[in-house]
């Protein structure tokens, strides 16, 4: 299912972690968006999201989906940057039981899906544990 | 627009159905309800199914279940909105006969998901979550309400004997539903120690897999009151739809499901109660936890404290406020599309007096709560004896 154009047209979220903010009430959101959800502006500006965030939530997923099976199990967590923006990130390099609510995070680049032996590799971020 | 009543009910067994397609299965549940309405023609259709395309290869089924019934050239329509399509199904048609278009509407929900393996079908149902932002990560269902459940865990100091409460009691009604998927008792231990599915999630801590179609017909209560084989007509006294963000990371509070707390107040508002006046209650319980953030964004009990009184047995079919005595999802089954009907038919039953075993004293007013996704798409619906 996943093509090639489908997966660069999410580049800047993806490959460059790009998210939005919006110039009138300073929400910022990850990926953007053309409305604001807070405050329904239309003013939204391009930012680079920060590479550092908080844990809010997070689980272990043993029973994976298809395509996901050889990962398993994975730590997936709810992450606030510290800029507000509020997104999901699998948590690597990290033993699960450093995993906590309030722990800090950064940001990293990761193969997130490999389509089938043939087609290409998806890659995009993910998170570890820094504290 | 006109007071409208469900006037015929109708129900499959629950269950993995190998010997039944969804065809078969939408079809006997239809004109069980069409048959026990006394209506001697249906004006129009809905259908309630979240993933025919994935589950069984079949798009465009509403048209297929109005040729397989006989009733051509009437409208018939898909509704797809994840988990909530049957209850969202409900609604239009209740929309469609309060605004006087029609006098009859078939409502039937249905999914067939054991004609794929598990790992398929925890992939069809990761398509009611955000594809890109939450899917790519990998998350599944099991996995969005383990993060719920996690947190509320942690904001509230819920216990997991406190959420496994939750599948021990649906077991034990569904125990008693001869239509429900699981007649097995579970005890607190057998949720507690079952194979982990996403941390702090257990197995028994899931709804299953499951086959199933639901039905109802609804009529203008006037019309209904004059069926001279009808049997009672129960009003829809209040009826309301709400949406939620997809993504749950995107939410201020992952424990209160917005969607949730607005649909109610509307049909509340709209039925003229209050949680007080609520008798019996099917909600979403797809994870232990989302019956009991259900039960507080309901109004029955404070937030925080819905984990403690299930614990305590006030959701008990004897209790303060009986939660699914059906078995819910949990204990009865959840065929995604089919989920927001049956819970209609219960609560009918219930109504009627007709629920034998399972039956709430003095059940006056009902209330079913369906959820689509991870909250995006809530529906709030109550019954009324008339």
């Amino acid at each position: 299912m996943l093509t090639i154009p489908r997966n660069w047209r999410e580049k800047p979220q993806r490959y460059l972690f790009k998210g939005g903010k919006c110039k009138d009430c300073g929400y910022t959101m990850y990926p953007t968006r053309k409305v604001c959800p807070k405050c329904h502006s239309e003013n939204i500006e391009i930012v680079d999201l920060p590479r550092d965030g908080t844990i809010l939530t997070y689980t272990i997923v043993y029973s994976a989906p298809e395509g996901y099976e050889d990962f398993a199990p994975y730590a997936v967590a709810i992450v606030e940057m510290t800029n507000g923006a509020r997104l999901m990130l699998q948590i690597v390099d990290t033993d699960f039981n450093d995993i906590k609510i309030g722990k800090k995070v950064e940001v990293v680049f990761r193969r997130l899906f490999v389509e089938g032996k043939a087609g290409i590799i998806i890659y995009g971020p993910k998170a570890r544990v820094i504290d | 627009m006109r007071e409208v009543a469900v006037v015929g009910i109708g129900i499959t067994n629950f269950g993995y159905l190998w010997e039944k397609s969804w065809r078969d299965l939408a079809v006997e549940s239809s004109l069980e309800a069409i048959k026990s309405s006394g209506v001697s023609k249906v004006d129009s259709i809905y259908v309630g199914n979240f993933s025919g395309g994935t589950f069984v290869e079949q798009e465009h089924m509403a048209a297929i279940l109005a040729d397989y019934l006989g009733l051509l050239h009437i409208p018939s329509t898909r509704i797809e909105n994840a988990c909530a399509s049957g209850g969202v199904a409900f609604r239009h048609a209740y929309m469609e006969v309060a605004s006087g278009m029609s006098d009859a509407v078939l409502v039937t929900g249905v999914e067939k998901m054991t004609d794929v393996v598990t790992s398929q079908g925890v992939y069809s149902l990761s398509m009611a979550a955000d594809r890109e932002y939450e899917g790519y990560e990998g998350i599944t269902f099991p996995g969005l309400f383990a993060l719920v459940a996690r947190k509320y865990m942690n904001d509230f100091g819920a216990t997991r004997k406190q959420l496994a409460a939750v599948a021990v009691k649906n077991h034990k009604n569904a125990s008693k539903n001869p239509k429900a998927q699981f007649h097995n008792i579970i005890t607190i231990d057998d949720v507690i120690n079952a194979m982990v599915i996403a941390d702090p999630l257990g197995l028994y801590d899931c709804s299953p897999m499951t086959d199933g179609a639901a039905s109802v017909v609804l009529m203008p209560l006037d019309k209904a009151r004059q069926l001279s084989n009808a049997a009672k007509p129960i009003k829809i006294a209040g009826i309301a739809q709400a949406t939620d963000t997809i993504a749950l990371a995107q939410r201020d509070d992952f424990v209160t499901f917005k969607a949730t707390t607005e649909a109610a107040q509307k049909a509340y508002k709209m039925a003229n109660k209050s949680p007080q006046d609520i008798n019996v209650a099917e909600v979403h319980d797809c994870f232990t936890i989302a019956e009991i953030c259900a039960i507080e964004d309901l109004g029955f009990f404070e937030k925080g404290k819905g984990a403690k009184a299930t614990e305590d047995g006030l959701t008990e079919i004897d209790g303060k406020i009986p939660i699914n005595p059906s078995g819910g999802l949990k204990g009865k089954g959840h065929p995604v599309g089919a989920t927001g009907v049956a819970q209609i038919v219960n609560l009918v039953e219930q109504l009627r007096g007709e629920a034998k075993e399972l039956q709430v004293k003095n059940a006056k007013v009902g209330l079913a709560h369906n959820l689509g996704g991870s909250g995006a798409t809530v529906t709030v619906t109550i019954l009324e004896v008339v």
